[in-house]
């Protein structure tokens, strides 16, 4: 995982200093004089080697050091722990509903198999998967804050005024960002107990008389749980990435609105600081859920 | 008619996705030569309006034909969709093809480099690169087919770690065909049915992932058609113009949809054992 990690610092590193293009005159823009482009070259440590500069940035960055916001001058790490009060909650939101409807659904399919129940659910589960999650934002917005004037149609005005009324604003967000993963998760969830109910040990709990309900929950589902949570981890990575898109969608003071803020404000070392962020995140995440995978199943071994 | 035909068109998955495709097609390739009207064409009386004679699916709020925007619009996503996979199978076949063939710590080296950009969805990548160059539709084909990668890499990989001991492939190295005779000709050719199967896969989620990044303001730029950029737009007249919202969103739902019906109708059609 070390190694990887490496590989995702590395390529954030040689998109923003080794493609063709100067950091400083792309913060200062073209109209800026040599003198100024030249003295933040100095002061971004430009003017060293670009293995020094790796090693200085990549060093700093372990110790939680992400360099300065140009727009906000302060510490891009302070930045993105305070916006993280924003994704964070969204993304736990979003994959516990995404848990909550999508196992339900992939269960209630299976055990209808080939019936009209099962192409019901997997009709649902081809729309949930073809619709994109910041249109299914928009609707929701047209539909409950528009028309029917529920919840408010975007903004977050921060924990200072009570945990519920921060989740109410979360909500909308949180479902329209969780649908697309609860159609994957759904689908997964369906065929994993599809081909758990082959397995021999099924016929037998069922042939020695096991109710139906034990026999799903408690023998099928119990072990369809490994591939499935496996694919709910790697998603969480994904809900992750996908709260970029759904905080400009809701206005939610978010990484992502700080990210695509810091782009149109010239901020690299924002924009490079989230980046590395949420890339080591989602590989964390991935390198934990293949851990896990062993543990769950012990017949699975890793070298 | 000639039986797999008639089994194809049974199926209802792959009839009613090779029908919507089909559409998809037939609509971005009569855009070229035809729309009802101008696409870039502005007219401020006629702003924001709903659907009408003179325009079917209304318009947007320069007063621009929608149904002709949405048009001109398939053909971007057409575009992106083959460009960014087309990136995602060549480069991560090669990758693939490096590892799997001569293993070792190549092996090692780009399969970790496979689990870092695997930490690079398109959003996150489209961010990085938007920030150095300016944003626009190379970016996001790039971003996209980068994100693709990891996927057609290990594919690939997999597909060699179980040819290259085989023992056609033996025959061929003891015949004297070199490295490069053995890879392209006597393995790759094996494993193209996988990766036509991934393609097939990855086609809709890059037609979903070049939407997101111009809705966010990375991808395709104003005024060119692009249905995320058009739903970005239209978000600003939510309650004006509700209309401005849903066919654009309407568009890229329906073609994925399509697409992802295509791609499970042939998967079931092509190998029966792989019934989803």
């Amino acid at each position: 995982m070390l190694l990887t990690l490496l590989f995702v610092s590395l390529l954030v590193f040689m998109v923003v200093r080794v493609l063709p293009g100067d950091p400083a005159l792309i913060m200062l823009g073209i109209e800026a004089s040599p003198d100024a482009v030249a003295r933040m070259r100095e002061s971004l440590g430009l003017d060293r080697p670009v293995p020094v500069q790796y090693a200085e940035w990549a060093g700093r960055a372990v110790l939680g050091d992400l360099g300065r916001s140009i727009q906000y001058d302060v510490p891009v790490a302070g930045l993105i722990a305070s916006r993280l009060s924003v994704t964070l909650p969204l993304t736990i939101m979003a994959a516990a509903l995404m848990l909550m409807a999508a196992i339900p659904l992939g269960v209630f399919a299976a055990t209808r198999h080939r019936r009209w129940g099962d192409y019901a659910a997997m009709t649902l589960s081809q729309l949930g998967i073809a619709v994109p999650g910041f249109w299914a934002g928009l609707l929701l917005i047209l539909l409950f804050s528009v028309k029917l004037g529920w919840f408010q149609a975007g903004g977050f005005d921060g924990w200072g005024q009570g945990a519920g009324h921060a989740l109410k604003s979360l909500l909308l967000p949180a479902v329209a960002l969780g649908l697309f993963q609860f159609a994957v998760l759904a689908r997964t969830t369906r065929s994993a107990l599809l081909e758990v109910l082959r397995e021999e040990y099924v016929k037998t709990a069922r042939a020695k008389g096991v109710a139906e309900r034990a026999v799903i929950f408690r023998h099928a589902l119990k072990n369809a749980m490994i591939p499935i949570l496996t694919v709910a981890g790697v998603q969480l990575g994904q809900l992750m990435a996908g709260s970029i898109i759904l905080e400009s969608v809701f206005y939610l003071p978010g990484l992502g609105r700080l990210a695509l803020g810091a782009i149109s404000a010239r901020d690299l070392p924002v924009v490079q600081g989230v980046v590395l962020f949420v890339a080591s995140a989602i590989v964390v995440i991935n390198a934990a859920v293949d851990m896990l995978y062993g543990v769950l199943d012990p017949r699975i071994r890793y070298e | 008619m000639s039986r797999p035909l008639r089994r194809a068109l049974r199926h209802v998955t792959f009839s009613v996705g090779f029908a919507i495709t089909a559409l998809l097609l037939l609509t971005a390739v009569l855009s070229l030569g035809y729309t009802p009207r101008d696409p870039l064409e502005m007219s401020m009386e006629e702003r924001l309006q709903g659907p009408s004679e003179a325009h079917p699916l209304g318009t947007d709020q320069f007063g621009r034909d929608l149904l002709s925007r949405i048009m001109v619009g398939a053909v971007t996503a057409i575009l992106v969709g083959v460009i960014a996979v087309g990136i995602g199978v060549g480069l991560g076949a090669l990758l693939g093809m490096l590892s799997g063939y001569f293993g070792g710590w190549l092996d090692e080296v780009f399969m970790r480099l496979m689990d870092a950009v695997q930490g690079f969805p398109a959003i996150l990548s489209a961010l990085l690169i938007a920030a150095v160059f300016k944003p626009g539709l190379a970016i996001t084909m790039v971003a996209i087919g980068v994100s693709f990668l990891p996927i057609f890499a290990r594919l690939t990989r997999a597909a060699f770690l179980e040819l290259r001991d085989r023992e056609f492939v033996l025959a061929a190295r003891a015949l004297g065909a070199g490295d490069a005779a053995v890879i392209g000709r006597h393995i790759l050719p094996n494993t193209l049915a996988p990766l036509i199967v991934q393609a097939s896969i990855s086609f809709p989620v890059a037609i979903l992932a070049e939407a997101a990044l111009s809705y966010l303001g990375l991808g395709t730029q104003p005024p060119n058609p692009s249905w995320g950029l058009m739903l970005r737009e239209a978000q600003a007249f939510l309650g004006m113009s509700p209309w401005f919202a849903v066919f654009p969103g309407t568009a890229i739902a329906l073609t994925v949809l399509g697409l992802n019906l295509l791609g499970d109708g042939l998967r079931d059609l092509l190998d029966p054992k792989m019934t989803s």
